[in-house]
């Protein structure tokens, strides 16, 4: 088995005293895609916040591998239009960045063309490219990607996708990124992480996508997804609460919030 | 050239000096508003610093890093939107200074010279403190160039990446202070932020990348307080306000230019 990266177990974290994680785990290493999916509210985000270590969980333990590098995708850059700034410069802000290391990372993502355009200028997914390429040029073990194709259309999507399996292969680095795009990136994962502030289902995504829980979250979107069968011992109500004696069917009529 | 006239213009170049870059981070960050207050709190720092019979820059500087914190810490603990803190926090010190200062019967103080800045005497002892403070502030922002830079893009990106962003941020804030208290003699504490922000301001049309608008913005300052002084002197006008309306002239005019294509 290939190197381990981050295991996160047991997490919880509370909002304002709203409960947002509880009992939430992860387990990523080297090489391979883990994609989270959930409703709105679910804690994606901030199980992700929880990988970076830009938020201490309130109870659980975080492990990450010493020393590791983590190149981040966040889900949107905001920079103030008054700060004049090309794509180059904001590569550069990376230590050690030059400008060939900076062409050689926008190449990698097919955005060498914005090299030198003012980065308030370029489009949606022109942005998420070279967000992309700075998360690169850390050389990262681990890429967190965070949405990675919002803004982006559906061809660019599935594009975009692509792309993040073929960094993995080239740098064999562990990927975990957040997505609300099942059918996209069933095909694009190696493991499936499905969320509702704990961790209601994981696997292979074939496994994943005929998982109760899964159909239940998603509803029809997760017919029109592969089959496959394993069982599952709880429900939850409309507060995300585990329900354990209630069985689910088609027609009971409620779905995960 | 008379004396007083020198000591003035290289108090105001200095000043000018490194309030390009910082004004530049100010207007990038959006924090002229946060500027202002500190500026507020300023007067406080003077009543303080008499009251206490310490220099008037020291207290100054700690008035502006207490009310840093302060509001770092209502921010986080209370639900009322950062601006309405600001006016609270700018206006309400300032009057505490004022008051303060009317309590101090023996102590005579020019009051208009710390509002509007009295830069035509300053004397040979805040003169080392001008350009001694700008000095450091102007090195210290060029070794923590890119880490400000890094931290305005993106705050959690530079997390991630290994920056400590609050001791940023916090550095930021510091040297915000530092001018603040060296500018105090020059244009008062009702016109530091308009010297921070208005030159930068200017220089943004024109400028292609972060570097290229500091130091636009630090020339223009320079061209702001000569001509402000000259019209000071031809024309017996105060000497703060006057280099106000010239860095205002020289942003409307920064529009007629036009652009240079990208």
């Amino acid at each position: 088995m290939s190197e381990a990266l981050v295991r996160l177990e047991d997490i919880h974290v509370r909002f304002a005293r709203q409960p947002v994680l509880e009992g939430a785990r992860l387990d990523v290493r080297a090489g391979e895609i883990v994609t989270l999916i959930g409703p709105n509210g679910a804690g994606k985000t901030t199980l992700v916040r929880t990988v970076l270590g830009l938020l201490k969980p309130d109870r659980g333990s975080v492990w990450r591998k010493p020393r590791l590098r983590i190149g981040y995708m966040p889900q949107k850059l905001h920079v103030d239009a008054t700060l004049p700034l090309t794509v180059l410069r904001f590569l550069r802000l990376v230590p050690g960045v030059d400008r060939s290391r900076a062409l050689a990372a926008l190449t990698e993502v097919g955005a060498e063309q914005v090299i030198d355009s003012p980065l308030q200028s370029i489009s949606g997914g022109e942005l998420q490219r070279v967000l992309l390429a700075r998360a690169l040029l850390r050389e990262p073990e681990l890429l967190v990607l965070d949405e990675p194709v919002q803004g982006v259309d559906v061809t660019g999507q599935a594009e975009l996708y692509r792309m993040i399996g073929r960094l993995r292969d080239r740098h064999g680095c562990g990927v975990v990124m957040v997505s609300h795009d099942l059918h996209l990136v069933m095909s694009a994962t190696d493991q499936v992480v499905c969320l509702n502030r704990h961790v209601c289902c994981s696997g292979h995504p074939e496994q994943v996508s005929n998982d109760p829980a899964f159909r239940e979250l998603f509803g029809q979107d997760a017919r029109s997804l592969a089959i496959y069968h394993h069982h599952h011992d709880h429900a939850h109500d409309l507060h995300g609460a585990v329900l354990r004696p209630h069985v689910h069917d088609d027609k009971c009529g409620h779905r995960h919030g | 050239m008379a004396d007083f006239l020198v000591n003035a213009l290289i108090a105001g170049l200095s000043l000018a000096l490194v309030a390009g870059p910082l004004g530049s981070l100010v207007v990038w960050r959006r924090m002229a508003y946060f500027g202002d207050t500190l500026s507020h709190a300023a007067l406080f720092g003077v009543a303080l610093g008499l009251m206490l019979d310490v220099s008037p820059t020291l207290a100054v500087t700690v008035a502006c890093v207490l009310l840093a914190v302060l509001l770092v810490t209502l921010q986080q603990r209370q639900p009322l939107a950062s601006d309405t803190l600001l006016g609270i926090l700018a206006h309400s010190t300032l009057s505490l200074g004022l008051v303060t200062l009317s309590f101090m019967r023996d102590v005579r103080i020019d009051l208009m010279g710390y509002l509007f800045g009295d830069l035509l005497a300053v004397g040979s002892h805040d003169l080392l403190w001008i350009v001694g403070g700008s000095a450091l502030v102007l090195v210290l922002l060029m070794l923590l160039w890119r880490p400000l830079l890094a931290v305005t893009v993106h705050e959690e990106l530079a997390r991630v990446e290994g920056l400590p962003v609050t001791a940023i941020r916090l550095a930021l804030m510091l040297l915000i202070a530092v001018v603040i208290a060296v500018a105090m003699k020059i244009v008062g504490v009702l016109l530091i932020t308009s010297l921070l922000i208005i030159p930068a301001a200017a220089a943004q049309r024109h400028a292609r990348t972060p570097e290229g608008m500091a130091v636009g913005a630090s020339l223009l300052g320079v061209v702001a307080v000569c001509l402000g002084l000259a019209m000071s002197w031809y024309e017996d006008t105060p000497a703060g306000p006057s280099i106000v309306v010239s860095a205002a002239g020289l942003f409307l005019a920064s529009f007629i230019l036009p652009r240079r294509p990208a």
